[in-house]
C-alpha cells in the first residue's frame, strides 16, 4: 500500500478537455485580424492609429462597466477578449479621419446595446459590431463618409496634425478628401455614367487588393484579410462554409447582372474586392453567436448575406450594404437554427428510425 | 458466398467514414510498448458479486470456506448474469456488502478472501474442442467461465451469443480500436497474443455460424494490425483486419460497424439486426481461455497510466485485487493527482475509496494531473458549433443544454436526448467548459425518475380506484345481505304469523323480490 493517497476528485466524465478556451479562440481571431489592421493603420497613418487605440480603449472600458452593472464576474469575463475583438471590429469599419467620439459612441453602441442588454457574451441576436456600425451610418451620415487617400504613414499627417483631426475636429486635410470605390461607383452610376465610363477613374484591381485605396480603417486589405480568415479556416476556428456561400453567391449574382448589363453593373471581381466584403465574410459573418451553428444552416446564411449585399448595393440607397445584410441575416438565425438540424445518427431527416439493411457485403445485400 | 468470402480474404475492408468524433490527445505513448507484467497475487481479494450488467450472482460459500484458484464461487442467477470464480486459492474471510468500484460508492454484495500463497488450482472446466462441439455447447462452457465483455460496459457474453437465435448474423465484428486515450491494454494484448485471440474469435464465430470475422483496428496500432494481419482464417472462418481512423469514439459499437460496414443502425436497433455482432478483442482471448483450457475469466490486463502514476505499464491482474495495491505496483502515485478514474479519460467513472476492487469490466486505471484534467470554471455559450461538429450522433448539444437549462426536458427529447450515447465528446470540445454531456446525463435520470414517477401515480390511482371498487362491492354485499336476511326474517315471521293467519300471505308476497333484485349488479 503507498504511504499517502490524496483523496480524488469526484466529477461526471470526460476528465479531459481540448485545449480552446473562449479566450484563446477571440485571441486568435483578433491575431489573425492583425496584419490586415496593421497595413490599414500604416495607410492611413496617425489620425488612424489614434481612432483605433480610443475604440479599443472606449470598448473595454463599457464592457468592464456593464459587468460591473450586471454584476458578474469581472475577473473572467473582463479577460475573455470579447469585448477587445467588438471594439477592434467597430473600428476596422470606421472612417479613418472619423473624430474620437465617432469612435467611443460606436463603442458604446456595440457593447452597451449589442451585447450587454441582450444578456452579455453569447446572448445577442445580432453581431454588436455591425449594430454600431448600422447606427452611425444612418445617425452620422457626413462623417461616416469622409474618405480620404491611403499617403501613408510618413506622407500623411505628423502625430500633433493626427491629435488634432482626431481629437480636435481639425478639418484641413481636403487635400486628402477621397471617394471610396463603392461611393464613387454608386454615385457616378446615379449621375447616369456607363461602368465603361467610370472604370478608368477607379482604384485599380492591384491597388484594390493590397489596400491602396480609400475604404473604412480595417476593410481596405482584401488579400491580407483573406489570408488572415484562411488562417482562421486551418486553425479550425471558423469553417468555410460562410465565406465561401457568402463569396460564392456575392459573385454568381454580380457576375448575372454583369453578364446581362455590364454597363449598369459593376464587375464580380470590383464587388469582391471592394468595401467590407472580406472583413464580412471571414471575420464579421462568421461570429459564431450570430450565426446559425450547423453546416448547412451555415450555408444558408451566408447565401443570404452574399445576396442582400448584392441588393443593397445594386439598388439599394446605400452604396456599401454589408452591415444591413448582416443584421438581416442575423435575425434570420433563429429560423434557420430551428429548421435545419443535422440529421441524428440512426435516424431519417424527419426523425424516424431508418429502416433496417441487412446483408453480408460492405453496404450490400444479401 | 465463396466468392465474397474470397473477397473479404484478399483485399482489405473498405473503411467508411464518420460523422463528428474528436481527436484527443493519446498519450498512449506512456504505456503502448512495454510488455504486459504478471502482478503478483495480493494478499486479499474481494470479489463482488456483481461485475456484470445483470443480476446479482448469488453466493456459493461461507465465511471460513476453503476455495480454490478458478472455483465457482457465485452463480448467475436469472436469465442477465454471470458466474463468478475464485481468483487464487485461500480462505474466504467474508460474504458481505464492500465499496462497489463506482463513484457512487454504494456497497455491493463483495466475497473477501485470503489469499495462501499457493495459488492453487482447484478443477479446471471442462475442456471443449471447438472443432468439433455444437455452438450450444460453446456458449454454454462460455456461460460456465463467466465472461463478460471486456471492453468496459461488461454484458455477459454468453447471453449475447444467444442472439445468434433472434437473428441472422453474418458478421463477428472484434472491436480492438481502443479510441480512448492512455488505454494499450487492448493493444498489448493484440501484439502479444495475436494468435490464441484469433482462435477464440474462431470459436466465437463457429458458436456464432457466421461467415466472417472483420477485427477493426484504430491506424494508431500500426504493430497490433501487421500482428493480426498475419492471420487470414480463424478456424476456417474468413478473418481480416480492418484498419479504421484514430478518432474518438470510433469504439462505440454502432459507429464501428457503421465505419467497417456502411450500414448504419437504426435508432433504438442492435447491431445483431444489421448481421453483426460486435465483441471486444479481449473477450475474444478470455473465451479462448475457456474453451481450449477451461480457464474461467479471474484476471485480466489493465492499462495503469497517467500523469501521476511513477511508472505506467500494463498489468495482468487478478480480479477483485485492490485499486490501491496496483497503484502500488506501479509505484505509487507521483505529484498531485487530480482524480482517479477506473477506465479511459472520456467515459471512466472516478472513484473515491481506493481500495475498491478491481472487476471484470476494469480496463484501465488513470491517475491524472490538473495539467490533463483542466479543470476550468465553465462560461457562457457562445454558439461556436464546436460541439455539433463533435457529436459522433447529429446533435446539437447546445441546443440540447439550452432546453435541459431552462427546464424544457420534453423539448430535449424532441431534438434527440435519447439519441445521444454519452460518449462526451460535445463537453470535452467545448471551449466555454461548459458540462455538456453531464447535464444530459442528468437529464436522462431526471426523465426516467419523472417517467417512473408518473408510472407511480398511475400505479396508485389504478389501486385506489380498484380499492374503492371492492370496497364498494363488499358494503354493496353486505347490504345485499342484510336485506336478504331482513327478507328471511319476514318471510319467517310471516310464516309464524301465516300460521295464525293465512290472510296476512298476499301482503308481505311483494316485498321479497326486491332484495333479489339489488343483488344483481
Amino acid at each position: 500500500m503507498t504511504a499517502h493517497l490524496p483523496p480524488p476528485r469526484i466529477a461526471a466524465a470526460p476528465h479531459t478537455r481540448t485545449v480552446f478556451t473562449v479566450p484563446r479562440t477571440m485571441l486568435t481571431v483578433i491575431a489573425a485580424l492583425t496584419p490586415a489592421t496593421l497595413l490599414g493603420l500604416y495607410q492611413f497613418g496617425w489620425p488612424a492609429i489614434f481612432l483605433f487605440a480610443v475604440t479599443l480603449a472606449a470598448a473595454w472600458l463599457f464592457e468592464i462597466a456593464c459587468l460591473w452593472v450586471a454584476g458578474k464576474p469581472l475577473a473572467m469575463f473582463a479577460r475573455d477578449g470579447s469585448a477587445l475583438l467588438s471594439g477592434w471590429l467597430v473600428a476596422m469599419t470606421l472612417p479613418p479621419y472619423a473624430p474620437w467620439w465617432v469612435g467611443v459612441i460606436g463603442a458604446g453602441i456595440a457593447i452597451v446595446i449589442g451585447k450587454h442588454l441582450f444578456g452579455g457574451l453569447g446572448q445577442n441576436l445580432f453581431n454588436p459590431a455591425m449594430v454600431a456600425r448600422a447606427m452611425l451610418v444612418i445617425a452620422l451620415p457626413v462623417q461616416m463618409t469622409t474618405w480620404v487617400a491611403p499617403v501613408g504613414l510618413l506622407q500623411g499627417p505628423s502625430p500633433w496634425q493626427g491629435l488634432a483631426i482626431t481629437f480636435a475636429g481639425a478639418m484641413d486635410y481636403d487635400v486628402l478628401a477621397s471617394a471610396s470605390t463603392l461611393s464613387a461607383v454608386k454615385s457616378q452610376l446615379g449621375a447616369g455614367a456607363a461602368m465603361a465610363d467610370i472604370a478608368p477613374g477607379l482604384a485599380g484591381l492591384q491597388d484594390r487588393l493590397l489596400g491602396h485605396v480609400a475604404g473604412s480603417l480595417g476593410e481596405t486589405g482584401t488579400v491580407l484579410l483573406a489570408l488572415g480568415g484562411l488562417v482562421l479556416v486551418a486553425l479550425r476556428i471558423i469553417t468555410l462554409a460562410i465565406p465561401l456561400s457568402l463569396l460564392g453567391t456575392l459573385s454568381a449574382l454580380s457576375a448575372l447582372f454583369w453578364l446581362i448589363a455590364p454597363d449598369r453593373y459593376p464587375s464580380p471581381l470590383l464587388h469582391l474586392t471592394s468595401g467590407s466584403v472580406m472583413l464580412c465574410a471571414f471575420f464579421i459573418a462568421t461570429d459564431y453567436v450570430t450565426s446559425p451553428v450547423s453546416a448547412a444552416g451555415k450555408m444558408i446564411y451566408g447565401a443570404g448575406i452574399g445576396a442582400l449585399v448584392f441588393v443593397i448595393r445594386s439598388w439599394g440607397s446605400f452604396p456599401e450594404g454589408v452591415a444591413f445584410a448582416v443584421l438581416l441575416m442575423n435575425a434570420c438565425t433563429p429560423l434557420i437554427e430551428t429548421y435545419v438540424r443535422p440529421r441524428v445518427f440512426g435516424r431519417t431527416r424527419s426523425g424516424k428510425p431508418l429502416p433496417l439493411v441487412s446483408g453480408t457485403g460492405p453496404g450490400g445485400r444479401r | 458466398m465463396t466468392l465474397r468470402s474470397l473477397a473479404t480474404l484478399l483485399r482489405p475492408s473498405q473503411v467508411f467514414t464518420l460523422r463528428g468524433g474528436v481527436h484527443p490527445e493519446t498519450r498512449k505513448h506512456l504505456t503502448c510498448d512495454a510488455e504486459v507484467v504478471d502482478m503478483p497475487v495480493p494478499p486479499l481479494l474481494r470479489v463482488p458479486l456483481q461485475q456484470h450488467s445483470g443480476a446479482v450472482a448469488e453466493p456459493l460459500v461461507a465465511r471460513d470456506d476453503l476455495v480454490l484458484k478458478g472455483q465457482l464461487i457465485g452463480r448467475a442467477r436469472g436469465a442477465m448474469s454471470a458466474n463468478i470464480h475464485a481468483p487464487t486459492s485461500g480462505r474466504v474471510i467474508a460474504v458481505g456488502h464492500y465499496t462497489a468500484p463506482h463513484p457512487s460508492g454504494l456497497p455491493v454484495p463483495t466475497i473477501t478472501i485470503r489469499a495462501d500463497g499457493e495459488d492453487r488450482w482447484g478443477e479446471h472446466l471442462p475442456r471443449l474442442r471447438p472443432e468439433i462441439a455444437d455452438p450450444d455447447e460453446i456458449a454454454a462452457q462460455i456461460e460456465r467461465a463467466g465472461i463478460v465483455g471486456l471492453g468496459g460496459a461488461a454484458f455477459p457474453a454468453a447471453v449475447k451469443l444467444n442472439q445468434r437465435k433472434k437473428y441472422p448474423l453474418d458478421t463477428l465484428l472484434l472491436n480492438g480500436a481502443e479510441c480512448e486515450p492512455y488505454l494499450t491494454c487492448d493493444d498489448r494484448l493484440m501484439r502479444e497474443n495475436a494468435e490464441e485471440l484469433v482462435d477464440g474469435a474462431g470459436i466465437m464465430a463457429r458458436a456464432l455460424g457466421v461467415e466472417r470475422i472483420i477485427i477493426a483496428i484504430e491506424s494508431n496500432k500500426p504493430e497490433a494490425i501487421a500482428a493480426l494481419r498475419r492471420h487470414r482464417m480463424a478456424l476456417g472462418v474468413a478473418l481480416s483486419v480492418a484498419v479504421v481512423p484514430s478518432q474518438y469514439p470510433m469504439g462505440s459499437a454502432k459507429h464501428l460497424v457503421l465505419a467497417v460496414t456502411g450500414k448504419e443502425a437504426p435508432a433504438r436497433a442492435r447491431t445483431a439486426e444489421l448481421g453483426v455482432l460486435v465483441y471486444n478483442v479481449g473477450t475474444a482471448h478470455a473465451v479462448h481461455l475457456a474453451v481450449r483450457y477451461g480457464e474461467p475469466l479471474i484476471s485480466r490486463i489493465i492499462t495503469v497510466s497517467g500523469g501521476a502514476i511513477a511508472r505506467p505499464a500494463n498489468v495482468r491482474v487478478r480480479i477483485g485485487t485492490p485499486v490501491s495495491d496496483v497503484i502500488a505496483f506501479c509505484g505509487g502515485i507521483e505529484g498531485s493527482a487530480d482524480r482517479v478514474l477506473l477506465g479511459g479519460p472520456m467515459m471512466g467513472l472516478p472513484i473515491q475509496n481506493l481500495r475498491v476492487p478491481v472487476v471484470k469490466g476494469t480496463c484501465g486505471i488513470l491517475a491524472l494531473s490538473p495539467a490533463e484534467t483542466r479543470p476550468r470554471d465553465p462560461m457562457p455559450c457562445i454558439r461556436c458549433g464546436s460541439c455539433v461538429q463533435a457529436c459522433p450522433c447529429g446533435l446539437t448539444p447546445f441546443d440540447l443544454n439550452a432546453r435541459i437549462q431552462s427546464g424544457d426536458l420534453e423539448g430535449a427529447v424532441k431534438i434527440g436526448l435519447m439519441d445521444c450515447i454519452a460518449c462526451g465528446s460535445c463537453a470535452y470540445a467545448c471551449p466555454s467548459s461548459i458540462p455538456l454531456v453531464q447535464g444530459f446525463d442528468f437529464a436522462k435520470g431526471k426523465r426516467a425518475e419523472r417517467q417512473s414517477r408518473k408510472h407511480q401515480a398511475e400505479e396508485a390511482k389504478r389501486l385506489a380506484a380498484a380499492r374503492l371498487a371492492r370496497e364498494a362491492a363488499i358494503a354493496e354485499a353486505k347490504r345485499a345481505m342484510m336485506a336478504r336476511r331482513k327478507a328471511e326474517m319476514a318471510a319467517r315471521k310471516q310464516a309464524e304469523a301465516g300460521d295464525g293467519a293465512a290472510a296476512a300471505a298476499p301482503a308481505a308476497a311483494p316485498r321479497s323480490p326486491a332484495p333479489g333484485a339489488e343483488l344483481q349488479p
